[in-house]
């Protein structure tokens, strides 16, 4: 067995502790050295643990370290334990992985900010954290993690509290994950009702004895959690808004892990899932919707890291399409590429913004790819990566999405209809983006154009690696090859392949793949021809394209004004009612009358008492000898 | 000689002290009163270490007679101070801790 | 003889104290505790406890009591006359209060000590003199007699502190 488990989201914490509590004190070299170090030392317990995993036979391919009893009140026992089984070990490397190069490069982006300790001791606890959530061995465990990630994204997203706005979409993003984490808390009720244990090992194996209904409702529950944490419809509206955060942290946390937790979650939860088919519809067309939905609303954000966030949002639903079709192992797998190459654009666009005094408006660069080249390159690789280009990581995981989605049990050609539309728009989006960015004329701020420079080598480093990955990363997951993910994800979603296996029959055969494949492929290049065609031939045109379609032009501009109507319809009338009934109304009249008129009552009580201090010595004198009388009496009489 | 006499002795001391304490409005006779009281109390002691062999009841009396001390040397200055404040030194007259 | 010698101290110990209480100036409330001291003396020499004996005297008739007078004569308190505030109820209480009071110490008295020999005097029982009390105040009690010495210094000192006419020197006058 493995005993230093608990060493992984151990450095984080302590790397947080120091960082937190002396960092003030501390250069930012050191901070730097200190919030580094701790996600590598974390890596390298992960690497070597992961090792001894691969070194044991797949079906036992499983640690599990119980640390202590965290708490046992009647039957409700809930042990803090962790578990490294192959889903654990994916999460665990991409986690601390990133984590580590996302730290190297926050060294630089961060220089000279005044809260640079903060901003490290705030990353680390939220890689803490998210360990938690990944290495958990019970829900309670994972639901730690979850709500402490969502914490450190708050801290973050709001890290220059100095700007009400920055504030503000902290604020909203907290509470959109409160709506979602409710639903989680729900879901875990339920499970603790049902199955008297909140352990995965318990629930999972006794999941088959439980009403289907009841795992309808958990598992759905479990999924408003997801909608939350992972920015689907109908909760997604925060994660724009979180780019308010520095750059870093809407890599780290708004792209390759936080918001991929409910990606985690559901997988984890594969066993009840593949036991209610309604719910893993709901899950695939809300996956799918959303993939849709944000696409869309990339075309016209003109704002770099907007448009990245439309498309992480978009990606998730990838992800959740690939796990509502119960290919889980799909979805882990592209959770995996997309943190390799969104983290890489995230960065990317965050070299672009530090080279450019943090601008953020596309409509403000074009032609950086000169004085950009390794930001250019490599960011040019994320976008053909997440494009799904052949050759690149993005290729493999989402075509096998689409395909998993087209020919699994649970899915249909509607939905790889609507996939591959989608895919076609990311292409379309991400180009159109590196276009406006990088190619044509500059029209970047003649006073900011002065100071364009490429990024020191602490954060074109990182750059490299990730783009490294990018491409590379696809390959672990060749269905065919040795050792491929799939195969290694294997044990962990058994029940659930088990299933599929059960409803494939003859379903499926490998012309129609690499037909769909064909496609999809020729789709996502018609997006790029379509963004080349308009945004580097003819810059003209967007503009004209956007008056004659003046309407649905406004409409994707103002994101479909969902946030608009969220305001107005939950919003402003809750804000009323709070305002008139339980302010006005229940805190002043009744809240407020309970607390003043008990606070009365005794003022009246004691507003007689006090007449007794007569200020005469000796009737205090008095009363001391009637005690003393009661007391010698109660000894008599005894 | 039987212990019981110095007991109703010393009871008897003691509640003339309390009388005191409780009926005459004059500080400084309550003071002398409280050390009435004291000494009763005093008595008592001795009485009982007697009884019981043991000398430690005595040392005890020696206490009680430094705490008095402390006692009267405090007590009376805040009488001093007390009569040159409001001059008078009848308690019913100093009632500066009413409600 | 040992019991005449007590019931004569008791009887003025008693008399004395109650024309203590009943007297109504105080320089002779002084004087007649000053008698029931000397009266309790001899009962602590009754009771075979010398030392006591010999510290009472000095430290009650001798100190305490002298500076009960030097207040009193420094206070120049008039006679106490009888125009009584306390209200005749109180004083009834208090006599009550007192006399249930003294009827249960009675009681309690009784009760421990019915039945049993108890008895004290001059022949029998421990020597309280100055050797022994004093080793015994010198070793086993060494650290609570220390701290009443501190204790002393501080009464020393919040006394003067209290009976100081001004604690700080008038600002100069405007």
């Amino acid at each position: 067995m493995n005993d230093y488990l608990w060493l992984i989201p151990f450095f984080p914490l302590l790397g947080f502790l120091i960082n937190g509590l002396l960092g003030r004190n501390f250069s930012e070299k050191m901070v730097g050295i200190i919030g580094a170090g701790a996600i590598f030392l974390s890596f390298v317990t992960t690497l070597l643990t992961f090792k001894e995993l691969l070194t044991l036979e797949p079906e036992h391919r499983i640690f599990i370290q119980k640390l202590y009893t965290w708490m046992a009140t009647g039957n409700f026992s809930v042990d803090v334990a962790f578990r490294f089984d192959a889903l654990s070990a994916v999460m665990t490397l991409v986690v601390t992985g990133v984590g580590f190069l996302i730290h190297v490069y926050s060294i630089g982006y961060m220089h000279g900010d005044r809260g640079f300790f903060r901003y490290f001791a705030f990353l680390n606890l939220f890689t803490f954290a998210m360990l938690l959530l990944v290495l958990g061995n019970n829900f309670l465990i994972l639901f730690l993690g979850w709500e402490g990630v969502g914490l450190c994204s708050y801290l973050l997203i709001g890290f220059w509290y100095e700007k009400i706005d920055y504030a503000n979409a902290g604020m909203k993003a907290f509470i959109v994950n409160r709506i979602g984490d409710f639903g989680f808390l729900l879901g875990m009720f339920l499970i603790f009702k049902h199955f008297g244990s909140l352990d995965f090992d318990q629930v999972f194996s006794n999941a088959a004895a439980v009403p289907p209904g009841v795992i309808t409702a958990i598992t759905l529950l479990l999924f408003v959690g997801a909608t939350g944490k992972s920015a689907q419809i109908p909760l997604y509206v925060w994660l724009p808004d979180a780019m308010a955060g520095p750059t870093p942290v809407s890599a780290l946390i708004h792209a390759a892990t936080m918001v991929t937790a409910g990606v985690y979650m559901v997988s984890r939860a594969s066993a009840l899932y593949i036991l209610s088919p309604l719910a893993l519809s709901v899950v695939a067309v809300i996956g799918v919707a959303t993939a849709l939905f944000a696409a869309t609303m990339a075309i016209t954000s003109q704002d770099i890291k907007k448009v990245l966030a439309y498309s992480t949002i978009s990606q998730l639903g990838y992800m959740f399409l690939a796990a509502g079709v119960g290919a889980f192992s799909a979805a882990i797998f592209h959770l995996m590429t997309h943190a390799f190459f969104k983290a890489l654009l995230f960065l990317g666009a965050g070299s672009v913004m530090h080279a450019l005094s943090n601008e953020t408006n596309l409509m403000k660069m074009g032609g950086l790819r000169k004085h950009l080249p390794i930001t250019f390159w490599t960011f040019l690789v994320g976008g053909l990566a997440i494009s799904g280009i052949p050759g690149f990581s993005g290729f493999f995981s989402k075509d096998e999405i689409l395909w998993k989605a087209f020919s699994s049990p649970f899915g249909s050609p509607v939905l790889w209809g609507v996939g591959a539309v989608a895919a076609g728009i990311t292409a379309f989006y991400i180009f159109r983006m590196i276009y406006l960015a990088f190619y044509g004329e500059s029209r970047v701020d003649p006073e900011v154009a002065l100071h364009i420079h490429e990024s020191p080598k602490v954060m074109t480093v990182p750059l490299m690696v990730l783009a490294v990955l990018s491409i590379i990363g696809g390959y672990v997951g060749i269905p065919h090859v040795y050792m491929g993910l799939e195969h290694f994800l294997e044990p962990v979603f058994e029940p659930a392949s088990v299933a599929m296996a059960a409803g494939a029959a003859g379903h499926a055969s490998a012309s129609t793949e690499f037909t769909l494949m064909g496609i999809s492929v020729v789709i996502a290049l018609a997006g790029i021809y379509l963004a080349y065609q308009l945004y580097v031939m003819n810059p003209e045109k967007p503009r004209q394209l956007a008056q004659s379609m003046h309407g649905l032009y406004t409409l994707l501009f103002n994101k479909y004004y969902v946030d608009e109507i969220y305001q107005a319809v939950f919003v402003k009338p809750f804000v009323n009612l709070s305002n008139v009934f339980f302010w006005r109304f229940f805190d002043v009249k009744i809240i407020d009358g309970i607390v003043n008129g008990v606070a009365r009552i005794f003022g009246n009580i004691a507003a007689g008492l006090r007449r007794m201090q007569t200020g005469i010595v000796q009737m205090y004198a008095l009363s001391l000898m009637l005690g003393a009388i009661i007391i010698f009496g109660y000894f008599i009489l005894r | 000689m039987p212990l019981t006499y110095y007991l109703v002795l010393g009871a008897i001391l003691f509640s003339l002290g309390v009388l005191g304490v409780l009926t005459r409005r004059n500080a400084i006779i309550i003071f002398l009163s409280i050390e009435l009281m004291l000494n009763a109390v005093n008595l008592t002691f001795v009485a009982l270490s007697n009884h019981v062999q043991n000398l430690d009841g005595q040392v005890f009396v020696f206490f009680v007679m430094i705490v008095a001390a402390a006692e009267v040397a405090v007590g009376l200055a805040l009488i001093v101070a007390i009569f040159r404040l409001k001059e008078t030194v009848y308690v019913d007259e100093i009632n500066l801790m009413k409600w | 003889m040992q019991e005449i010698l007590f019931f004569v101290l008791a009887a003025v110990a008693v008399l004395s104290a109650l024309g203590m209480l009943l007297n109504k100036n105080p320089v002779y409330s002084v004087l007649l505790l000053i008698v029931t001291l000397f009266s309790i003396a001899g009962l602590y020499v009754l009771l075979n406890a010398s030392f006591i004996a010999a510290v009472h005297l000095i430290v009650y008739a001798g100190a305490i009591m002298v500076l009960f007078l030097f207040v009193i004569m420094l206070l120049d308190i008039r006679a106490d006359v009888e125009h009584i505030n306390l209200k005749r109820l109180s004083r009834i209480l208090a006599l009550l209060a007192t006399f249930i009071f003294l009827g249960e110490t009675f009681l309690i008295i009784w009760m421990s000590l019915k039945g049993k020999a108890a008895f004290v005097g001059l022949g029998e029982g421990i020597l309280g003199d100055v050797p022994s009390v004093g080793e015994l105040l010198f070793t086993k009690y060494l650290l609570p007699f220390e701290i009443a010495s501190v204790l002393l210094l501080v009464a020393i000192v919040g006394a003067i502190i209290l009976a100081k006419r001004k604690l700080r020197p008038e600002p100069p006058a405007a």
